[in-house]
């Protein structure tokens, strides 16, 4: 029983959840599928947590006494996880069941990418990073972005059926797949509720962040571009929130401007630290 | 002078507007693209070399400070434009939410009743104090204790709660304004400096980092010993620490193993491990055998100085590696003769002694020890606005929370007569998370029903 077989676990229950729900989109609302799908969706985030937990018990049967989220693999895989986390919980509450169709291809494209395309030994850490503070600034900041997520993937369902609503407004209401889709209200309602998770997360995120700094090196804040991006995604989600109590921004606009935040959440975690240079740049090695 | 009048009024409203704010939002996060685009504070030379740039578009975008952005005077104007915005829609709109909170409006007529998302009525049997007693229980038991006024011949409930969650968006304003003050009282009167410590010296000053004066302490820093560990097999390094000691007058009044992750604070100043380095040449001992004699001395000298072998001959150490292409400590060295002047130079290894036995030269030598000392180098930061700022972002943590999380949720009850039985007519709304609220009404509806219906 090794972390990698549990991994491989759930990178396949990821995409059977993925396809069970396409398959359910076009069922004219089977609910037997939609179920599956969420079951299977619930066996590949035990397999993930699972997997998660036993590469922790690896990494300490070397001698590293660290927290699996040390690189670029173990977080990306961590993101997925996430993402289940938040998806499941809103699953629970909210039991708007087709927007796993729009949600679990993150988690799926995280863990696939992952898998066949990162380095997933198991490195000791840096001095830099060994810190408590990196497992508390880790996970608030994922739980943010994984709300992030869920919210883009509910203003995508948005923006493709008020596209349509307003198309066929005189003829009859729509069938087919968007049919399975929830009404405009409950998606933008779900993208308000996910923001207003992800925001204040990704608020701690971005304090645990320099209160680690600050610890570590003398200084809170010291715009490196890491920094930069992750205060660029509160200025749009923040701008976001506003928006909703402003006519003329509600709607169409709150959509895409949760669709940006989304894209400048993805910028800031892997763009950084592919593409551009700083304190976070081992995080690419 | 009525319009001047309302000139002002268009100023102050455009100051207090929301529309400003999502506008101001969008703004920052984009002009802060390009300080993560463009990295910030090289040298002109570098900004040509490494971007192509030509010193016409350097002088450009120098002129529109891009290469210090985030102090650039147009930022921080932006950023100016925020806080302005912040203060004014808090002093717009936070008199009207304590009037709210302070003085509720405890009797409600028929055309605040439309207003309400829950609503509803029934008819009650017993007398108007009855009804009022079993109503108000109920709302007590259920909600909170309701607020009872009699007017008119009708009696009015009022009950609320979560009133002061209508402040957390003022809480989370105030704490971005919090940061700033914070972050303004770090830079007038904190610094951040450095200082390189050789192993076994001490320190009274520190360099800043802007500004060529150094900063006199009035205590003094003494590094006993820095260490430098790596993982097994391979460059990774495993840790950094220094061992310091902090001196009043030549007492010691502090010591402290520093680590990444763990400084020294002394007097509101934080010493942090940043690097090392090696600190002057390193000194030697080694085992020299002669091939042809057989006799084996111990020599042992600093580095650069010929050390006398008994022969006539002298051994020159000249450099050392602590791990020489993972073979460990290694040093370089020449083997003066009266025939030869500073021979070819060659590796002797302090693991592997018998690798110089395959030399086949006049002597084998043997590294027994090298001593380097390192300097370790220290940030120093002082910043007397550091608990400003996480005062202020506490309260945006419970501001934000508070925001989002809680809800301000009213009541309202109106006990009159009827031609038959009692009318009693309630409502309410939540600010916040209506939803919840409805699902609580349709209970209290039942519960109201079952207490009071005839």
């Amino acid at each position: 029983m090794t972390s990698s077989l549990f991994f491989n676990i759930t990178t396949i229950a990821y995409f059977a959840a993925m396809v069970v729900f396409i398959v359910y989109m076009t069922s004219r609302n089977n609910q037997a599928i939609g179920f599956g799908a969420t079951l299977i969706c619930w066996a590949g985030f035990i397999a993930n947590t699972l997997a998660i937990g036993l590469r922790w018990k690896e990494a300490y049967a070397l001698g590293f006494e660290q927290a699996p989220l040390s690189n670029l693999y173990e977080s990306v895989v961590f993101f997925s996880w996430s993402i289940l986390l938040i998806y499941l919980i809103f699953d629970l509450k909210y039991k708007q069941r087709a927007i796993g169709a729009f949600v679990i291809p993150f988690a799926f494209a995280g863990m696939i990418w992952a898998q066949w395309g990162l380095d997933a030994t198991i490195q000791p850490l840096v001095p830099a990073l060994q810190s408590n503070w990196l497992t508390y600034h880790v996970i608030t900041c994922f739980i943010g972005y994984a709300a992030f997520a869920l919210a883009c993937g509910v203003s995508i369902m948005y923006l493709i059926k008020i596209g349509k609503e307003e198309k066929s407004a005189e003829e009859s209401p729509i069938g087919g797949m968007l049919g399975m889709f929830p009404s405009t209200k409950i998606l933008d309602d779900l993208n308000y509720k996910a923001i207003m998770l992800g925001f204040p997360m990704l608020t701690i995120g971005i304090i645990t962040g320099a209160a680690w700094a600050n610890y570590a090196w003398g200084t809170y804040w010291s715009w490196d571009p890491k920094e930069t991006w992750s205060l660029i995604v509160w200025f749009v989600y923040a701008a976001f929130l506003h928006a909703r109590f402003t006519r003329g921004w509600v709607g169409r606009r709150a959509a895409w401007l949760s669709i940006i935040g989304f894209a400048a959440t993805i910028f800031c975690y892997l763009g950084v630290n592919l593409v551009l240079s700083g304190l976070h740049s081992y995080g690419g090695s | 002078m009525s319009k001047e009048q309302s000139f002002t009024d268009q100023l102050w409203d455009f100051f207090c507007s929301l529309k400003l704010a999502i506008v101001t939002l969008i703004l920052l996060a984009l002009t802060s693209i390009i300080g993560t685009v463009i990295q910030q504070n090289l040298d002109p030379q570098e900004y040509m070399q490494k971007y192509g740039m030509s010193e016409s578009t350097y002088k450009a975008l120098d002129a529109l400070q891009f290469f210090d952005m985030y102090h650039s005077w147009w930022f921080l104007s932006l950023m100016g434009l925020f806080a302005v915005n912040l203060i004014c829609c808090s002093f717009k709109r936070l008199p009207r939410i304590i009037k709210l909170v302070s003085e509720p409006v405890l009797t409600a007529d028929d055309g605040l009743f439309r207003t309400f998302s829950n609503r509803d009525e029934l008819v009650a049997s017993g007398t108007l104090e009855s009804v009022r007693d079993k109503a108000s229980a109920l709302l007590g038991k259920k909600f909170a204790t309701p607020v009872v006024t009699e007017q008119d011949g009708k009696i009015h409930l009022f009950a609320q709660k979560g009133a002061y969650s209508r402040f957390s968006v003022y809480v989370t304003h105030s704490s971005i304004l919090i940061i700033f003050l914070g972050a303004m009282i770090g830079n007038v009167w904190g610094y951040k400096a450095y200082i390189n410590i050789v192993e076994g010296k001490s320190i009274n000053q520190v360099w800043p980092r802007a500004g060529k004066e150094p900063i006199q302490l009035d205590f003094e820093v003494r590094c006993d010993n820095f260490e430098v560990t790596f993982y097994p097999g391979g460059g990774r390094p495993k840790l950094f620490s220094s061992d310091l000691v902090v001196l009043e007058n030549g007492q010691e009044v502090l010591k402290k193993t520093i680590i990444v992750n763990d400084p020294l604070n002394y007097k509101g100043l934080t010493f942090y491990q940043s690097s090392y380095g090696p600190a002057g040449d390193p000194s030697y001992r080694f085992l020299v055998k002669n091939r042809e004699t057989g006799v084996t001395v111990e020599v042992s000298g600093p580095q650069g100085k010929p050390l006398p072998l008994p022969d006539g001959a002298s051994l020159i150490p000249m450099g050392y590696a602590p791990d020489y292409q993972n073979f460990g400590p290694a040093a370089q060295v020449s083997i003066s003769t009266v025939a030869q002047q500073r021979g070819t130079p060659f590796i002797v290894f302090k693991n592997y002694p018998q690798l110089d036995e395959k030399r086949k030269g006049d002597y084998v030598i043997t590294l027994l020890n090298a001593d380097q000392s390192y300097y370790t180098g220290l940030q120093v930061a002082k910043d007397p606005g550091v608990w400003v700022v996480w005062l202020g972002c506490l309260l945006m943590v419970l501001g934000s929370m508070g925001a989002f999380f809680l809800s301000h949720r009213r009541l309202w009850v109106v006990i009159q007569p009827l031609d038959k039985g009692i009318g009693v007519k309630f409502g309410g709304a939540a600010h916040r998370n209506q939803p919840a609220f409805t699902l609580f009404f349709d209970e209290l509806k039942k519960d109201l029903n079952d207490a009071l219906a005839s």
